[in-house]
């Protein structure tokens, strides 16, 4: 199937579960032709921006995308300024904020939130994340960062670093990854491992993976090295913070042991995973993602909203 | 004696009466029975024999259950399969099965389970949970909304 006969016109964008390879590539095709797109194709259309929790490079990322296309955006990035803190339902919000805007985008503590918003009116909905579940546009960035970095999505050999229990952004892509064939390496202490149930839906895709406690065990054999940050709210111990915390800082001098061969990653913010030492290693593309995420939502706002670059 | 019980039909019949209009589930999971009672409710006029811990050939150990005049609903079918997978479903009238059963498991569930995950947007009543069948047995589902898959044993029927 071609890319121009794939329509996603009035889809919503909320798991990266709903979309098949095909439509995937086609997200990320559009992208590259909207690297330095600046023409008002969004003009009068709106984007309504609910946070529910704040969450501000998403929130700035998305406004940038719909604002240089020439759309406009409204909305809260705090759900206290909204009728929700005076108890009013999700499905209700959605049915009343249908009426002001276009296209809804949400951001939402509650797993499923997305979901449900989409149920409940006929825009298409946009997930900018819902608890630890889900972060699409996240995902697409990453995808669209490995594409370009390395020239393809398969064949790769990707390590997963650091906090592998909670990450939602490690979930999503390690997932989506499984439409392509690539071996995965699943670096984390032994209280952040993956959950079982990621491995057993490896298992069942046929896809290549170990897991292992020492990156620099496995680290010369690497493509692409995916870190993220342990989060301390994650922890009721602050000891076992402690044990972990800088178990996988990575700095020029450790990368250095292993050749400049290696794309670095991260979704940031950073704390100390990433030592500033590494901003300006070749292999370094975690700005670079930041900038693509724009990029891809320009994309995603275009090719949902059905219109097209002209 | 009753036509129902095809297995060691001698020594149910002998523990359990015969049926002359009704239901009965055979080869629930042993341990289960009461749980099924409770899906069922018991607000019906007809009598209940419930037996637990029967020796089965096909399935080692299980329980058993006899309704008096009444029929099960699809929805109860569904409830009961989530609990006991394997459960034979038979219908009595006139003291003979006019039809017998295994479950199957829909491929959505709507409103049987509560998501055990707090996190989760159903966690608000208001939300009605559904859920996708990823295996019937050993059971496993995602919920549609968090998309958590879990088993059987992680899972609360609503």
């Amino acid at each position: 199937m071609t890319t121009e006969t794939l329509s996603l016109v009035g889809r919503d964008l909320i798991s990266m579960r709903d979309f098949t390879r095909d439509e995937l590539l086609a997200f990320l095709d559009e992208a590259r032709a909207f690297e330095d797109f600046r023409e008002p194709i969004l003009l009068g259309l709106v984007l309504g921006s609910l946070f529910f929790e704040p969450s501000t490079r998403t929130n700035l990322s998305f406004s940038g995308a719909m604002q240089r296309l020439g759309g406009s955006v409204l909305g809260f990035a705090d759900s206290k300024v909204s009728s929700t803190a005076k108890g009013e339902s999700l499905a209700d919000t959605i049915r009343a904020v249908e009426n002001y805007c276009d296209i809804i985008l949400l951001r939402h503590p509650l797993e499923g939130a997305a979901r449900l918003a989409a149920e409940s009116t006929g825009l298409p909905v946009i997930n900018a994340g819902d608890g630890t579940n889900q972060h699409p546009t996240q995902t697409l960035l990453d995808l669209y960062t490995i594409q370009q970095r390395r020239g393809r999505l398969d064949n790769l050999k990707i390590a997963f670093i650091g906090d592998l229990k909670y990450s939602r952004t490690v979930h999503s892509l390690i997932d989506t990854l499984a439409h392509f064939d690539n071996e995965l390496f699943l670096i984390s202490p032994p209280t952040l491992r993956i959950p079982a149930e990621f491995l057993e839906e490896l298992d069942a895709r046929g896809t290549v993976y170990s897991e292992d406690e020492d990156f620099f065990a496995v680290a010369k054999d690497v493509d692409i090295l995916y870190t993220t940050r342990i989060q301390q709210e994650r922890f009721p111990d602050p000891v076992e913070y402690e044990k972990v915390k800088n178990a996988y800082r990575i700095d020029r001098e450790g990368l250095q042991k292993i050749g400049d061969e290696i794309t670095l990653m991260h979704p940031l913010p950073r704390v100390n995973e990433i030592a500033t030492d590494l901003d300006d290693y070749p292999g370094s593309a975690y700005f670079e993602q930041v900038r693509n995420g724009v990029t891809i939502r320009k994309a995603v706002l275009s090719m949902l909203l059905g219109k097209p670059r002209v | 004696m009753s036509e129902v019980t095809n297995e060691r039909s001698t020594q149910l019949g002998y523990k359990v009466s015969a049926l002359r209009e009704g239901t009965v589930i055979d080869h629930l999971v042993a341990g289960t029975a009461l749980k099924v009672i409770d899906i069922l409710g018991l607000d019906f006029k007809g009598s209940v024999t419930v037996g637990l811990n029967y020796e089965s050939d096909k399935v080692g150990s299980k329980d058993i259950i006899k309704i008096e005049r009444r029929e099960v609903t699809q929805e109860e079918v569904a409830r009961i399969a989530l609990v006991s997978p394997r459960a034979t479903f038979s219908i009595i009238r006139d003291f003979q099965v006019v039809d017998k059963f295994q479950p199957v498991l829909p491929e959505v569930i709507d409103n049987l389970i509560r998501c055990p995950n707090p996190s989760c947007v159903t966690s608000d009543d208001r939300v009605a949970t559904s859920f996708i069948v990823l295996r019937s047995d050993p059971l496993r589902v995602r919920c549609h909304y968090c998309e958590r898959a879990m088993k059987k044993e992680e899972i609360e029927l609503l």
